[in-house]
């Protein structure tokens, strides 16, 4: 077996740290590439938005502390694959990373029942505002408390598996597709598979779609109303918890406050596909993926002002200096998610696959 | 006993609470400066913060409309106020002029979010406000090029204090043998503008156009129904929340002197939800009580928490940050579970009927 | 028709989806008369309420009220004409007072902006005064003055409903449209509101009645629509809808209505 190291620090001198890992120098095959890339991130916000998405058809409400659970799963992975890699045990990366992934998802279960049964069963009558609010309480709670469990500081996650890039052209430097981004996409694809035939194929998902359809009759057809929402509410943080592994190890770090940004954007693609809707949700996770990607690849040189040089001498003699003289670089990566979410919600509340929701008189 | 307290026999004691209250207010500056001045600077900070939530509690308490992204027209005002009143621009506007230019801005912006957006649903537009205050901080943080407007993460320094002809509300100074020094200035100024916009929140509740967003706030289809074009109401909501943040925003800025991207990141909104939740929506005084009570606990977790874990452990195992934003998080729960009128569930108004028809109907 | 109809529709069409919820559904309400509308659950009535109060948008037809046309008109603007609703699951402002809740009907006869809340100038003064003396005499009118302090949602049923007539009435409607007010009120209850609609007509208002309590629609209505599948079946003085077979055969179903028709014959 392989000698596994950390690669400590890694992100402290990694500039791209936070946005794409595999983000390149523009070439031609960038849009390739941030295709890509974008198919990677969003295949993670699809799954992330699978849990807004499952429990926002069956109750109507945001789970606001959905993003939290997706930290959540990253942080215990990482605690058992740091353990295990520490502990030196005899085991193949892939099944030291399995090992995590498999201790996070029941973890993840019983926060995401937790959930319901504090923020949101007590409240299931109570005026809309109020299960939100309590939601937004409890994600303080499990960020402070993650932040007291792993500190404040970013967690390097053990880069133990070898990231292997393929090229996909014959350009040395074309674009390629790592062997972690294809786990990603195919590992995606195939919960959500699983999920729809959960959903369209059991007895459970009857009753989920029966109790989305109407709770009151479903309760008198004999379903057990309570323990359908918790089931929705545990399968949705079971992917969270895989969601949150994947974000790991590809952006090779876990922090406290990660679940936020990430649970704002997965709910912006929920709402881009269509809330409540589980195929709108992994159509507006990819979608919103490559959004970021190829806007993140694209803005800087669209925004660059230097282009106008022709027009003015200012700006000609600034260029001269400083050929990248952007109005918006790819710092402004995170603003594309919250300028599609308004956009829907201006344009199209019900999203891409959604039907209108209205309140009935 | 009690017979005494009892203000409809005794109106005269209502006035003799009012001066009371008013000596004290009046003396609490120069009492707290004898026991440190950082806490007359705090105490200036928890009227600011007593500001935003009064400002949230327009939109979220009297018209319903949850806004997880108010700190975002708190950083309008306080860069407005930045922008036209220090040497980064090189501008000195007067601080009368930049206040309400800080406050109006912060009001466009408001009306500029809330007009697409408040035909949403509650928990949608929670959410979209909660991302347009992040886009407002990543704009804060980056337009610092290719012209640099903000200074970006760095922040502007150096912001002109207030100052009405040469008196700096900066500067200390004695006048009739007592020792007013900057925060003392500012605290009078801020109690000033405090008792306004108390006033203005308890008439505007208590007004027609108050009455209408409580029956926004209580069922919108119904409020139509009677004739109220909801739309426009909510708009004037989330305005008029909006430009009370500006102006605390702009206040905010003069008595710091520095701003940065930092002071305006989503916990502080969260902060100010917590503020209004743990009072009781709605309620002008439990929103005061909360803002109060939520932004002294730090400070007194601080000179407690800290202390005693250092005798119990020997070292500080929970920083008060970390306490405080825990207590946040209980308090946001166990309010909406247990009490969700707030700490001060606001008592029913009740009319008095103009004694023709009271006598009519008693 | 000798004089010009308070609310004139024509061709009102509605659909949901498959479902066509109104076709072609034409009436008239004349100044100053208590119009009824019935129909078996589901024929149409509430959704002729939505349409009309301008919730939905209609697919075809016209509204003439008052001289003018409603299409296209957002429900507050509907209220400013003159048209005040009551609904069939009560939606009164729970969590105000019951004197607060008719003082919101004020709101659209009323004028004060927001100078005029915050400096309380005397005009604000003397309508706010007006809105509050004004909204106890409604409360007396209906009967519910006594419960006037006490939160919306700790009314009586019976009272709720009252109270609801009461803020509607306060919009100063020309034809108040009231949806199944008798719901849930015991006979006592119902022998005082058929009192309270006589007074309201006989004050001028006009009013549009979905009701199913047929004794009370047969002893307050001059004349009654009745729908059925979304279709106007008939129209005309109480006392001849309630004899008319196509009616008899709507609420009863054919077989029984061809049954009764044969012990008949």
């Amino acid at each position: 077996m392989e000698p596994v190291a950390l690669p400590a620090r890694k992100w402290e001198s990694d500039p791209s740290f936070g946005h794409n890992r595999g983000r390149q120098a523009p070439h031609v095959d960038t849009f390739l590439q941030q295709l890509i890339n974008g198919l990677t991130l969003g295949s993670v916000y699809a799954i992330v938005a699978l849990g807004y998405t499952m429990v926002y058809g069956i109750i109507q409400l945001i789970n606001f502390a959905h993003g939290e659970v997706v930290m959540i799963g990253a942080m215990v992975a990482y605690s058992v694959i740091v353990g295990l890699v520490g502990a030196k045990v005899a085991l193949p990366p892939l099944a030291i990373v399995l090992i995590g992934l498999v201790t996070a998802i029941p973890v993840c279960m019983a926060v995401g029942y937790t959930l319901e049964r504090v923020a949101y069963r007590p409240l299931r009558r109570a005026p809309r505002l109020a299960p939100l609010i309590t939601a937004i309480g409890l994600s303080i709670i499990l960020q402070h408390l993650a932040m007291i469990i792993w500190s404040r500081n970013p967690l390097p996650y053990p880069q133990i598996v070898q990231t292997v890039p393929y090229h996909l052209t014959d350009s040395p430097n074309g674009a390629t597709i790592t062997n972690v981004q294809i786990a990603i996409i195919g590992g995606s694809f195939a919960m959500m598979g699983g999920l729809l035939a959960l959903v369209y194929r059991t007895k459970l998902g009857i009753a989920m779609r029966a109790t989305s359809q109407n709770q009151a009759v479903a309760g008198l057809m004999g379903i057990d109303i309570d323990r359908v929402i918790a089931v929705t509410f545990v399968i949705g943080a079971a992917l969270g918890a895989v969601a949150g592994v994947m974000v790991g190890s590809y952006y090779g770090v876990a922090h406290y406050q990660m679940g936020f940004l990430l649970g704002l954007k997965a709910f912006s693609a929920a709402v881009l596909g269509g809330i409540g809707n589980l195929a709108g949700a992994m159509l507006g996770g990819v979608l919103l993926g490559m959004i970021e990607a190829l806007g993140a690849g694209y803005v800087g040189e669209l925004t660059n002002l230097c282009q106008l040089s022709d027009w003015s001498t200012t700006i000609a003699e600034r260029c001269e200096t400083d050929p990248n003289l952007t109005l918006f670089g790819s710092n402004y990566q995170d603003v594309f998610a919250f300028i599609v979410l308004i956009a829907v919600l201006v344009f199209r509340p019900s999203g891409l696959l959604g039907e209108r929701v209205s309140d009935r008189a | 006993m009690h017979a005494f307290f009892d203000t409809r026999k005794h109106p005269e004691l209502v006035w003799v609470g009012i001066v009371v209250v008013a000596m004290t207010l009046t003396a609490l500056p120069f009492a707290l400066a004898g026991v440190g001045t950082a806490w007359v600077r705090i105490t200036n900070s928890a009227i600011l913060y007593v500001f935003l939530a009064l400002g949230l509690n327009i939109v979220v308490g009297f018209a319903g409309l949850l806004d997880l992204g108010y700190i975002a027209f708190y950083a309008v005002g306080a860069y407005t106020y930045a922008l036209l009143a220090s040497p980064h621009f090189n501008i000195h506007l007067p601080f009368w002029i930049v206040l309400p230019i800080g406050a109006g801005i912060a009001c466009l912006f408001g009306a500029l979010l809330g007009a697409p957006t408040l035909k949403l649903r509650g928990d949608y537009l929670a959410i979209v406000t909660l991302g347009f205050g992040e886009i407002i901080r990543i704009f804060l943080n980056n337009l610092s090029q290719p012209v640099n407007i903000t200074n970006g993460p760095q922040g502007i320094t150096l912001i002109d204090p207030f100052r009405i002809g040469g008196f700096n509300f900066k500067t200390s100074q004695t006048i009739v043998g007592l020792d007013f020094t900057g925060p003392i200035k500012y605290y009078y100024f801020l109690l000033i503008v405090l008792i306004a916009v108390i006033v203005i929140n308890l008439r505007l509740q208590n007004s027609r156009l108050g009455r209408a967003w409580e029956a926004v706030r209580e069922d919108e289809i119904a409020a139509r129904a009677m004739g109220i074009n909801t739309r426009n109401v909510k708009l004037l909501a989330f305005a008029m929340g909006a430009s009370f943040g500006g102006l605390a925003g702009g206040m905010f800025s003069a008595i710091q002197g520095f701003i940065s991207p930092e002071s305006f990141i989503l916990v502080e909104s969260i902060n100010v939800v917590a503020m209004v939740v743990l009072g009781g929506m709605g309620n002008v005084w439990g929103v005061i009580l909360g803002a109060l009570l939520l932004s002294f606990m730090p400070e007194i977790l601080r000179y407690t928490v800290g202390p005693i874990q250092e005798q119990l452990f020997g070292r500080m195992l929970l920083e008060p940050e970390v306490i405080r934003m825990l207590l946040f998080g209980f308090a946001l729960v166990l309010m909406m579970l247990f009490r969700p009128a707030g700490i001060l569930p606001s008592a029913l108004r009740k009319r008095e009927l103009e004694s023709v028809v009271r006598q009519k109907y008693e | 028709m000798s004089d010009a109809a308070l609310l004139a529709a024509e061709g009102i069409t509605k659909r949901f989806g498959g479902v066509q919820a109104l076709a072609d559904v034409g009436f008239a309400i004349r100044p100053g008369e208590i119009y009824g509308l019935i129909g078996p659950n589901g024929a149409g009535k509430t959704t002729l309420f939505n349409v009309l109060t301008g919730i939905y948008p209609h697919d075809g037809g016209t509204f003439i009220f008052d001289g003018a046309p409603l299409s296209g008109l957002k429900p507050n603007q509907v209220a400013e004409r003159g048209i005040a609703r009551t609904f069939q699951n009560i939606r009164l402002f729970a969590n105000l007072s019951a004197v607060e809740n008719v003082m919101v009907g004020r709101h659209v006869r009323t004028h004060a902006t927001v100078f005029g809340a915050i400096f309380r100038n005397a005009r604000t003064r003397a309508e706010e005064k007006g809105i509050e003396r004004r909204s106890y005499e409604l409360l007396e009118y209906v009967g519910v003055h006594k419960r006037a302090n006490d939160l919306a949602k700790h009314l009586a049923y019976g009272d709720q409903r009252r109270l609801e007539i009461a803020r509607a009435l306060a919009t100063e409607p020309k034809l108040l449209a009231l949806d199944e007010p008798a719901a849930g009120m015991n006979a006592t209850e119902t022998t005082t509101l058929k009192q309270l609609l006589q007074n309201i007509r006989r004050d001028g208002t006009t009013i549009l009645l979905i009701e199913h309590d047929m004794k009370l629609v047969m002893s307050v209505c001059d004349r009654v629509l009745v729908l059925d599948y979304g279709k106007k079946i008939a129209e005309g003085p109480a006392a001849d809808v309630q004899k008319n077979p196509k009616v008899i055969e709507a609420y009863l179903g054919g077989d029984v209505a061809e049954h009764l028709k044969g012990a008949a014959a």
